[in-house]
């Protein structure tokens, strides 16, 4: 079986690295993995999409059709996904963007999670990352210490302890 | 008066009588005689200055000391050896302290930057396009690692002009764009395959036409990849699927330019350049020990034998490098043995035609698809790059469902492969061509089906794959008409 993960948002999120991680740990927990991409020509802002399918198989389609983990980081993301995911999936809201979240068919997680980088952390470039900590906490396919192993390894060192504080923060964030 | 040292030995048949030499030398030692061939005073009054074999623009004119035979002087004149050493500065390759593991997430366009540098390829200049960048920034890192040269040029014009007077140097190279960049390229692929200057195109296809969405996939370049220079010129195509397959075709495609002395186009799409996935994929240094293969094949020829443009026995040119000491003419036009120029309708005709039979003559051996599930099928997918990713997941889910279908996946598109077409098992009643352009390869399936099966093209020109949901509602359908149900 495929499990596959939809990041959206705007461009400039990090949501690509975001995913990119998770590739990384999929790799390290011994599964298959691919991981793909949809984003505009500009540099920043614009719909932004990374998508990353797990599976023990071969995988051969390396869009994601059915999310069954989605994070959304925009209204826009909400509005043009969430109807995707999986009956037993979950959707990861950052409310920090999104307001209207109308009665969806699966669970919702609502948290604000760059607001609450922001206050904690003082800046909010790591907020893709506190995503990923809210993820981990939401599945059971990865293990939290294979996603910090991959923030070890794809996120700069000058930058690794914030965002490894930023990735514990994001685990205690769905509790 | 200082006993003269240095003598002129000059090729009489070579010299065109230009007069460069008799007006540069300082000592008036030259000098043109009534056929206006040059001549050298006797006794020479040479003092061995070389101005006239450096300028002579026909390699006419040799200076050596007094008494030696061309080829004895070290700093008078090249000597040549079978192997060819190359001013460089190459150094170790040394590599990031940390290990590189074995089983790891890469990016189409980073394995192909990978398979570059495993083949031997030592210089890139191209300039960066999505969703090509990667293969150029990728390389901007690896090259000087390994003692290469990376340019980033001011157009894609440049970038494959610095590619062929780096690769008639005789070092590999390879430069990357997209379907803008590919445009621009054409002029000089043309060049590349008259003049027989082995280079590798990588264009990962956009979206087109035009500059088109540069982020989005497409795969309408299939027809320009063989087209797209004038004249009946030999190409060859390859295009690959999955990430580690970009890498391994990297390497062929190096290993044919280099030993055909053709220009080799990798023709992927957005799809696979920017897709990550789980490789297994050996480390960069020893992998260089493994490819033999992509060498240039060794010079064994004296300088005074050698011509340029005088095919082996099959049919491909031995290559000096420039700065080896051969003399070596290089122009796209119409050229004999020597590479100098000729109006001759019979050289012209026999040129041309060899050039493509480099090619023709070897179809089977380059033609390369993989075949899936083709044994008792009634309805052949026929897919490549990208789209075959697609077009592999429908196909299992219907045989899930029981349905005959097989897929043959072209990994080859020029020469067009047409053997693995002529082996479909003979229940074979349609074929049914998903692909990201109007119908470009539908064309070749037509052309090569003679009748014997259905054609059906099934075009995607929005930038977006196929679902396999998508793909499977028309191979049900499809297969429902085979079976005359």
């Amino acid at each position: 079986m495929e499990y596959q993960i939809r990041l959206a948002g705007s461009g400039g999120q990090g949501l690509i690295l975001a995913a990119i991680i998770l590739a990384e740990a999929a790799i390290q927990a011994g599964y298959n993995v691919v991981q793909t991409q949809s984003y505009g020509p500009e540099a920043r802002g614009g719909a932004s999409r990374a998508d990353v399918i797990i599976s023990k198989g071969e995988i051969d389609y390396p869009k994601v059709t059915n999310p069954n983990l989605l994070l959304v980081m925009s209204q826009q993301a909400y509005d043009k996904f969430s109807c995707l995911a999986c009956l037993d999936g979950t959707i990861v809201v950052d409310s920090t963007f999104v307001d209207n979240i109308c009665a969806a068919h699966c669970q919702v997680v609502s948290v604000p999670i760059t607001k609450a980088v922001l206050d904690h952390l003082g800046e909010n470039q790591m907020a893709n990352v506190a995503a990923l900590g809210v993820l981990a906490a939401r599945q059971t396919i990865l293990k939290p210490e294979f996603v910090r192993e991959a923030i070890r390894y794809r996120v700069p060192s000058h930058k690794l302890d914030i965002n490894l504080a930023a990735f514990d923060l994001g685990i205690g964030l769905d509790k | 008066m200082k006993e003269q040292q240095y003598q002129v030995l000059i090729n009489k048949g070579w010299c065109k009588g230009c007069g460069i030499c008799t007006g540069l030398c300082p000592t008036k030692n030259l000098y043109l005689d009534e056929k206006g061939k040059v001549h050298s005073q006797n006794p020479p009054t040479c003092i061995g200055c070389q101005l006239c074999s450096a300028n002579c623009p026909d390699y006419a004119i040799t200076v050596t000391k007094k008494g030696e035979k061309p080829g004895q002087s070290q700093h008078l004149s090249v000597q040549v050896s079978g192997k060819q050493e190359l001013p460089q500065e190459q150094t170790q390759p040394s590599f990031p302290a940390k290990p590189v593991p074995k089983t790891r997430l890469l990016q189409g366009n980073e394995a192909c930057a990978e398979g570059a540098i495993a083949a031997g390829v030592r210089f890139f200049a191209g300039y960066p396009i999505t969703p090509s960048t990667e293969i150029a920034e990728k390389l901007a890192g690896l090259l000087p690692k390994v003692g290469g040269k990376f340019i980033q040029m001011e157009d894609e014009i440049a970038g494959i002009a610095a590619v062929l007077g780096a690769s008639l140097t005789g070092v590999k190279a390879i430069t990357a764009t997209s379907g803008p960049g590919f445009s621009l390229m054409q002029e000089n692929i043309g060049f590349a395959a008259m003049a027989e200057v082995p280079c590798v195109i990588v264009n990962v296809q956009r979206f087109g036409p035009s500059t088109g969405m540069p982020t989005s996939a497409g795969q309408g370049d299939v027809m320009q990849a063989r087209w797209g220079t004038h004249g009946d010129h030999p190409v060859v195509v390859l295009t690959p699927a999955s990430v580690e397959e970009t890498y391994h075709l990297t390497v062929k495609a190096v290993e044919i330019s280099e030993q055909l002395r053709v220009p080799v186009i990798l023709l992927m799409d957005e799809v696979i350049g920017h897709l990550r996935e789980k490789v297994s994929l050996p480390d960069l240094d020893l992998a260089v020990e493994r490819n033999r293969d992509t060498e240039r094949p060794r010079l064994t020829l004296s300088k005074e034998l050698y011509l340029p443009y005088r095919p082996d026995p099959n049919g491909v040119p031995p290559m000096a490098s420039f700065g080896q000491g051969m003399r070596f003419h290089v122009t796209g036009l119409a050229h004999d043995e020597t590479g100098f120029p000729t109006n001759d309708s019979q050289v012209a005709g026999a040129l041309v035609t060899r050039l493509n039979r480099k090619i023709a003559d070897r179809c089977d051996r380059l033609a390369m698809a993989e075949e899936y599930m083709l044994d008792d099928a009634r309805l052949v997918v026929v897919t490549y790059g990208g789209m075959a990713r697609a077009a592999r997941k429908a196909v299992k889910l219907a045989r899930a469902e029981g349905l005959p279908v097989g897929m043959l996946r072209l990994i080859t598109l020029w020469p067009f492969p047409e053997k693995y077409l002529h082996r479909l098992n003979q229940g074979v009643k349609r074929v049914l061509v998903p692909e990201m352009n109007l119908g470009q390869i539908k064309l070749e399936v037509e052309r090569i089906s003679k009748g014997r099966w259905q054609v059906l093209g099934l075009p995607k020109v929005d930038g977006e794959l196929f679902t396999p949901d998508e793909l499977l509602t028309r191979i049900k359908e499809e297969v429902a008409a085979c079976l005359g149900k």
